[in-house]
Order: C-alpha cells, then sequence, then structure tokens
C-alpha cells in the first residue's frame, strides 16, 4: 500500500508491505537508533511519537501512520542531548540500549505534565524497561533536568 | 589523584543518548543474508532425518545447513581463560537435541521473512526419546543427556556423563562432623534458586563475512571477543589469526554475552555461502535458547556457640548444568568459595557438590556466578542461626566476619589483604536506621514493616589464570590511546580504563581515546567477566603506561642532552629537576616520533595477571512492607555500603550498585523461570517473565567504604558482580521479621508467602 506520512518534518511516499511495523520500516529508512528490545510491547525500547504522542513502534501497524507525523530520536537530537547530558552526568545511559525509548518518552512526558512528583514520573515511565541502571540514576537525572527547565522558564 | 574516584562521564555517552547507530545492528552494511535457526520442539531427541527441499524452494533461499554440514568438533561455548574445565560437550549441530530449543538446522536467505519461511519449511523427523527434567532424578533418570562417545572433558572434574553426573567434587578444611558436635546449636537447612535469564536489553547478534583478504570476519555483541575469535577457529579448523572479531558498542551483556551464542552459526553461514550472515535471536530465543543461572538446590549446616561464634559450616550444592556444561564448573565453585569465607572464625567447612545434566536449557554465566545462590544459602542460615540465638544478625556478622589480615581457608586459601566490610555493616545499619526498626513494626491492620540484612563477597577476576594486556600509545599530537580487549558491554570498562592511563600520565581525561575492541588491532584480554576488567585489566592500563613514560623519558633525555634521572614527568612536559627551563613537552616529544633520525615509537604493551582475587566486600539492607493478607512483599528502602576498594569512577560504580541490587531484588520477588513438564519454558517473553520495573523497586541508597586493595589499580577492587547478592538473603530475612517465616525458595512469590505464613499458623 502506498503511504504518506511526515518522518522527522521531512515528508515521505512510500510504497510499504501493510504488514510491517512501524518500527522495521523506522530502521529501514534510516532511523537506527529505534530498537527493539522485546517485541511484546512490555520494554519500551521502541518508543517512537506519532503526532507527539509516544507508541511502541514495534507493535504499531504501518498503515496506521498513513497521514501521520512521526518523529524519532533522530529528530530531535538537540534536546535529546540536552537531557541526555544530565544522563551522562548520572551515568545513567550505562549500555544505553534502552536510552533512545526512555528519552522519547521522557521528552513526551516534559511536553505532557507540570511539575510532576516522582510518583507521577514513574507511573509515565513506567513502560520503560532498563536492566542496568535500577532507575534511580535515571530519576536523578530527570529531576536535575526538570529542574533546570523550571528555573529557566 | 585527578581522574581517580571523580565522577568522570563515559566516553561514549553523548553517542549513547542521541541515538548515534554503534550497536552491531547499526553498523552492518548489506546485502547480507538472514540466519535463522530451527528449534527442536522436543527436550531430547535423536534427529533420523532432515529434509531442506521445500525450504530451498523458498525465493531468496540461500542455505540449509544439518549436522553433516558443519565440522564434528566438540567445544563448549563457556568464554573462560585457558584454564577453563568445562566439558566439550557441544557440536554446532548435532543428530541429537537435548532441549526445547536446541538447534536442530540453520537456514539462511536473502531477507529475514523468507529465512522466516524456510525455518519453517525444513521438515526435521525426530525420534522423541525419554527426557531428563530433574536434576534429583538425573543419575538414576532411564535417560542419558550426554551418550557420545567422542565426550571431551578433564579427569579432574570427576566426570560421569552415563549416569548425567556432569562433575562432583569435596574441598574442607578440619573436621567437621566433629566440631558440629561441640556446638551448642547445629541447624540444617535446604534452600532452593531458579534459573534466572540475564534479560540485557540487547538481544544475541553477530554478523559474519569474508573481508577483502578473505578473512573470516565477525561483528559480535559479546563480552569475549578474544575468547569468540579462539573458538570459531578451534571449532572451524582455522590459524586463530585468520579469524578477526570486533565488538562494537554493546547493549548489555551481564554475563550472557560471556559465552558464544550467535557466532558460530553465522560462520557457519559465511564460510558454506561465502556470503555475509546476521544472526539475531529475538527475546524469545534470548530467553529459551541460550544460557540462565544455574538452578542450584543447596544444604546448609551451621554450628554456633551460645555468643554467636560459628564454629563449623558445610555446604552440599546440587547444580543444574541443563543440557550442556558451558560454565557449569566455574558456577558451582563459587556457591561455595564466595559464600562459605564470609564466616571467617569456623575452624572446620566443608564443600561437596554434584553437578547434574538434565535436558534444559543451559546454565550460563549470569552477574555473581554461583556465588549469588551460595549467599543466598549461606547467609540466610547466618540469620537463621542469629534468631535461633536470640543475637542480632547484625551482631551475628560483626563477630563472624573476616577481617584484614585473615587467611582464608575456603577461599583458595587466600589473605584478605583489605577488607572494610565490618564498617560496611555498621554504616549500613545506620543508613537503614536498623535500631529503630529491627525486626518489625505493625503499621497497619494486616501490614508489617520490617527489616533484614545480608553480606557479601565476590572476587575480582580470576586469580592466576586471567590474563590481560593493554596497550598505551603516544599518538602524533601528542595526545594517547588506550587499546584493550575486555570488552566495555556497557559497564563503562573504556571510560575506566581511559581515566587510569589518565591518571599515571598526569593528563586530562579529554586527551585519552579508548578504542572498542577488534581482534586485529586490540591486544589480547580474556574478556570482560568474573569482575576483573578494573582489577586486572586496570592493572596493565598502569603498567603499559609506565613504560610508555619510561620511553618518553628516554627520549627526553636525548632530545634534552641531559642524563634521565635529572628528568621528571610533568605530565605535559618532561623537564631537568634543577633546571626547569630545560624541557620538552609531551607534543614535542609525539611529533620527534616522525622527525627524529632514531625512530623511536612511543607505544608500550603490557600484560597483567593477579596471583589473587581480592574479594569486594558489602553489606545490604532491605526494609519491606509484608501485606500478611495477600503474601505481597514491597521492598520500601535499600541502603548498601561497599568495600570495593579504590572506587575509579564514582557514578559509574554507584550505578553499577544501584542496576546490580534491583536485578537480586527481581531474582527475589519477580523473576520465576518455570518448565512445563515437557521441558518447555513458560515464561519465555517479558510478558511472563518479570524483571523489575520502576515502580517495583525504591531509590536505592548506595554508600562506599572503600579500604585500598595493594595488588589493585589505585587501590581498586571490583564491583561489578558482588552487587547482586545481597537482595535475596536480605529480603528473606526481613520476611522473617515481618512474619516468622523463613522462606527458602527463590523468587517469594506472594503466593509461596502467603502459603508459608499460612502453614506456620496451622
Amino acid at each position: 500500500m502506498l503511504i504518506t506520512t511526515v518522518l522527522n518534518g521531512k515528508s515521505l511516499r512510500q510504497e510499504v508491505p501493510a504488514d510491517k511495523t512501524l518500527l522495521d520500516f523506522l530502521r529501514e529508512n534510516g532511523c537506527l537508533s529505534v530498537k527493539r528490545g522485546c517485541g511484546t510491547e512490555n520494554c519500551g525500547l521502541c518508543t517512537v511519537w506519532v503526532d507527539g504522542t509516544p507508541v511502541l513502534s514495534c507493535s504499531y501497524p504501518l498503515p496506521r501512520i498513513d497521514g501521520h507525523e512521526v518523529t524519532t530520536l533522530e529528530g530531535v537530537r538537540e534536546e535529546a542531548a540536552a537531557f541526555g547530558a544530565y544522563m551522562a552526568g548520572e551515568g545513567a545511559e550505562q549500555c544505553g540500549y534502552c536510552s533512545p525509548g526512555f528519552i522519547m518518552t521522557v521528552l513526551a512526558m516534559e511536553r505532557e505534565l507540570r511539575n510532576p512528583a516522582e510518583e507521577e514520573i514513574n507511573a509515565y515511565l513506567a513502560g520503560c524497561l532498563c536492566r542496568c541502571t535500577g532507575y534511580s540514576s535515571q530519576m536523578r537525572a530527570i529531576r536535575k533536568y526538570l529542574e533546570k527547565r523550571h528555573e529557566t522558564d | 589523584m585527578r581522574q581517580i574516584s571523580q565522577k568522570v562521564r563515559k566516553l561514549d555517552a553523548q553517542a549513547l543518548v542521541t541515538g548515534m547507530p554503534v550497536y552491531t545492528q547499526d553498523i552492518v552494511q548489506g546485502p547480507y543474508l538472514t540466519v535463522k535457526i530451527v528449534r527442536s520442539p522436543h527436550a531430547h531427541a535423536k534427529i533420523l532425518s532432515v529434509d531442506a527441499s521445500k525450504a530451498m524452494k523458498v525465493p531468496g533461499a540461500a542455505c540449509v545447513l544439518t549436522h553433516r554440514d558443519v565440522p564434528h568438533v566438540r567445544h563448549t561455548l563457556g568464554g573462560y581463560a585457558y584454564a577453563g574445565s568445562n566439558p566439550y560437550d557441544r557440536l554446532v549441530l548435532e543428530d541429537r537435541v537435548r532441549f526445547v530449543g536446541d538447534a536442530a538446522a540453520i537456514v539462511a536467505a536473502e531477507t529475514a521473512e523468507a529465512a522466516e519461511r524456510m525455518a519453517r519449511l525444513v521438515k526435521v523427523e525426530y525420534e522423541v526419546l525419554p527426557a531428563v527434567l530433574d536434576m534429583d532424578t538425573a543419575e538414576e533418570a532411564p535417560a542419558v543427556v550426554h551418550p557420545e562417545e567422542d565426550y571431551v572433558c578433564k579427569p579432574s572434574i570427576r566426570n560421569g556423563n552415563a549416569r548425567n553426573v556432569l562433575a562432583c567434587g569435596e574441598s574442607g578444611n578440619g573436621d567437621v562432623e566433629k566440631v558440629f558436635s561441640q556446638c551448642d546449636v547445629v541447624l540444617e537447612d535446604d534452600y532452593h534458586t531458579l534459573g534466572n535469564s540475564q534479560c540485557m536489553m540487547e538481544t544475541f547478534r553477530s554478523y559474519s563475512f569474508y573481508d577483502k583478504n578473505r578473512k573470516l570476519t565477525v561483528i559480535s555483541s559479546t563480552q569475549i571477543p578474544f575468547l569468540v575469535r579462539r573458538t570459531i577457529a578451534y571449532v572451524f579448523g582455522l590459524p586463530i589469526s585468520t579469524v578477526r572479531v570486533i565488538k562494537p558498542k554493546v547493549g548489555g551483556g551481564f554475563g550472557a554475552k560471556q559465552s558464544l551464542v550467535t557466532e558460530l552459526f553465522g560462520a557457519a553461514v559465511t564460510i558454506k555461502t561465502g556470503l555475509p550472515a546476521m544472526v539475531l535471536f529475538d527475546r524469545r530465543e534470548s530467553f529459551t535458547a541460550t544460557t540462565t543461572r544455574h538452578e542450584m538446590k543447596l544444604r546448609v549446616k551451621m554450628g554456633a556457640m551460645r555468643d554467636g561464634t560459628v564454629r563449623a559450616v558445610s555446604l552440599y550444592v546440587r547444580e543444574n548444568a541443563g543440557a550442556y556444561g558451558d560454565h557449569a564448573m566455574g558456577c558451582v565453585g563459587l556457591s561455595g568459595h564466595k559464600s562459605l569465607p564470609m564466616l571467617g572464625k569456623v575452624e572446620a567447612y566443608s564443600f561437596r557438590y554434584d553437578v547434574l545434566y538434565t535436558n534444559l536449557i543451559p546454565g550460563g554465566a549470569f552477574r555473581g556466578y554461583g556465588a549469588t545462590q551460595g549467599c543466598f544459602a549461606v547467609e540466610s542460615m547466618v540469620n537463621k542461626m542469629a534468631h535461633a540465638l536470640g543475637l542480632d544478625p547484625v551482631e551475628m556478622r560483626l563477630k563472624n566476619i573476616p577481617m584484614e589480615g585473615d587467611v582464608m581457608p575456603a577461599y583458595y586459601g587466600e589473605t584478605l589483604t583489605s577488607s572494610h566490610l565490618d564498617r560496611c555493616i555498621r554504616r549500613g545499619k545506620e543508613m537503614i536506621g536498623w535500631d529503630e526498626k529491627y525486626p518489625r513494626r505493625q503499621t497497619g491492620s494486616h501490614t508489617v514493616r520490617a527489616v533484614g540484612m545480608a553480606a557479601s563477597m565476590q572476587g575480582s577476576g580470576i586469580g592466576g589464570v586471567d590474563k590481560c594486556f593493554a596497550t598505551v600509545r603516544l599518538d602524533e599530537d601528542g595526545r594517547y590511546t588506550v587499546l584493550n580487549g575486555a570488552g566495555d558491554m556497557g559497564t563503562g570498562c573504556d571510560t575506566i580504563l581511559a581515566q587510569i592511563a589518565a591518571e599515571v600520565l598526569e593528563t586530562d581525561i579529554a586527551n585519552v581515546h579508548a578504542a572498542a575492541v577488534d581482534t586485529d588491532y586490540s591486544p589480547y584480554d580474556k574478556g570482560s567477566f568474573a569482575s576483573a576488567t578494573t582489577y586486572v585489566t586496570g592493572m596493565a592500563v598502569v603498567k603499559a603506561c609506565e613504560r610508555l613514560i619510561g620511553q618518553m623519558m628516554a627520549e627526553a633525555a636525548a632530545a634534552l642532552e641531559t642524563p634521565e634521572e635529572r628528568l621528571v614527568f610533568q605530565g605535559d612536559c618532561i623537564l631537568e629537576k634543577d633546571a626547569p627551563e630545560n624541557r620538552i613537552s609531551v607534543s614535542d616529544l609525539a611529533r620527534r616520533q616522525m622527525t627524529s633520525g632514531n625512530c623511536h615509537a612511543f607505544t608500550a604493551t603490557c600484560g597483567h595477571m593477579s596471583q589473587t582475587s581480592p574479594p569486594p566486600l558489602m553489606a545490604g539492607f532491605v526494609e519491606i512492607e509484608l501485606d500478611t493478607q495477600t503474601g505481597q512483599v514491597k521492598v520500601l528502602d535499600y541502603a548498601a555500603c561497599i568495600d570495593c576498594g579504590t572506587v575509579i569512577n564514582a557514578n559509574l560504580a554507584r550505578v553499577q550498585a544501584e542496576g546490580g541490587i534491583v536485578q537480586g531484588i527481581g531474582m527475589a520477588l519477580y523473576e520465576n523461570m518455570q518448565f512445563s513438564s515437557q521441558g518447555k519454558m513458560r515464561n519465555n517473553s517479558f510478558l511472563q517473565y518479570k524483571i523489575p520495573s520502576r515502580l517495583d523497586v525504591p531509590p536505592i541508597r548506595v554508600a562506599f567504604d572503600s579500604s585500598y586493595e595493594p595488588t589493585g589499580p589505585f587501590g581498586a577492587k571490583s564491583i561489578g558482580e558482588i552487587v547482586i547478592n545481597t537482595p535475596a538473603p536480605a529480603i528473606a530475612d526481613a520476611i522473617y521479621n515481618a512474619c516468622g517465616v523463613y522462606m527458602t525458595e527463590l523468587p517469594f512469590l506472594p503466593e509461596r508467602v502467603l502459603d508459608a505464613i499460612n502453614n506456620k499458623a496451622e
């Protein structure tokens, strides 16, 4: 089938198989930040945005993006680097494999929640698994980042 | 110290947080063949025939390989230095499959879709055999997992493969039975730990191809690049140096990638077809067809006096090797040798083990490597003994732990050359608020809060076995490159090694580049496992830097026409002590490599092997809330104090600890690997096998109290593995303190805790 989409700000018209997942489509189109950790919608590694809302691309049927806008980490590199610096400052990126999906979810959270409490942050990010860090350093990074953003607002 | 103990950022951080393509699957270039494995649906079967005719008709089909197409060379996939005693009990493919998920055939095609279709169309005719699914009855079972005549193992492991006995052994010191008879209290109990899946986020994958010189090249997500190279060469009958292994960024390992997993399958396809081949295991395959932590059943007997002094201890371990013995020997050894020495005052100990083959997924390496299982059993018994004697478990530890300078008979007779464990225990006790909280507080009609604790040790590398080299080079512009072969799997060891180099070379970390592993360029290293890289490879870096400075000093002496003994190295320059204006900068020296007539290259390679394996030590304290109506355990707080020697990187050490503790909490409370009566793994996805999410764990609180280890780089020991050990026994004791039941089988699922509470009430 033919789909029309905007991928990281760039218009795209492509003939694609209807049974392809969004994840495979994105990797084939050069968005190599997108990772598959489980394939069963449990780990959050494949998180990208469709019209600004986080979705799990491993289980997102490609036809659904027809007429919609898709954003991956490649499309928000500057923001990712800004938040990522706080992760790096805590050593919270570790192996880094879950970082893209995690960062996409954090950046979406930032747009959605005003001054979230730790409980809200954890609830928002619950679907992002990480086997390396135990999550504490990620929370330190998020808090410092949000505080800084708050100060500069 | 300028670099050591600082919160230095990982050198690769920027690339990782901006999603740069740095992992195996990101850097390979097509076109390539996709490799899929045809897997056994049976726990034990003989392959009578493989019909590939339909599969080969799939458009894009490249090849179907069966046991007839691969070398008949018995090997082990467990990565271990040369002295390993793992039996050679594997073939790449065999006419026998030994667990559900074992490889029956390999297919390769031009696309993933075609390869998947081929895998479904390969017709394997099996003769199903009786399977051994329970290690307790393995010895008497009618089925034999490894009846093959060409089975290879060292006589020293006392193998009886005809009876499914992979190994047995014992060690000890003194007459335990005699000392038990003199003790005031003797307790005995059985403990059971399950398999756990390592669950690193990047599943297994490798990519193989022939380079322009027809060198077999493998890009692999591995912790052991040099051992992958050695094993590929061995199996396919190639000279080692004709195989090249490249390790890009790795998305976690935790021991899982201390075995070869995908590499031989891909290499077989590339050798057969001459074409590049990609093998990528999905999560289900990663769960079912690789390796797990070894299931163990452990019987602990402990004798103590009324004052709390433990005088004798015995440990008997039955280890389930699963279908292949990849890491069976190492893990069973550590279950005793890294748990029993924590009882530093015993007059006698005995450690016995049997390792059994079964038709289940093989055991392998997983952070802690047997010590974790041993720690659960022995530390649980120390807590139980404390309760039996009416003593505080903290006081019980302080009375019995080994102290700096003590000889530890159960730890290969090594002397504890550095330990602040006593201080760690006291600090952890303060952190959790033990005195106010021990043992329990009722917080509601059916909720109880309670605390528990455990102590632990690990090793730092394998003494007298692990060999690691490092090359340090002064580049043309006066900056340095550190080459290592260790295999950073995300822990940050490349950064750690760069920090060590920067410290010795008295320069900023920004001037040090740490290159990823490529066996064509990197110096040999046994790999990143056994908590070895900081301690062993780190010392190799120290030595290489010192030698490099020596080379620069000699060159400076020539350049300055001043005797070397009058010169001093100052990081950015070398100058004459008494005439500091007589100096040459390091960048000028670097350039002299290209300009001076003497043609000296400033590059130094040094190796290191430690004869000892100094243990890091730690105390872990937990506070839980137990719901006595549901049996649910919630971890409210976890406080740990760790002596890993000098902390090289304050951030990375802390994150290692936090992450390891959360893995330990997962093992204690959630991760429940189960098999059907036919040997099929029931929970083979993250839907069913639950690793902790951020909702399941509290913020982990970590403190360090560092001793100085004289044999380590700047006093460092290890941190990577020890951190997973304390949660299971600490949580078990918190449950006891909450409700008076001893949980002896992992994990402590609500229904099990509730059953135990109800049984106690009856």
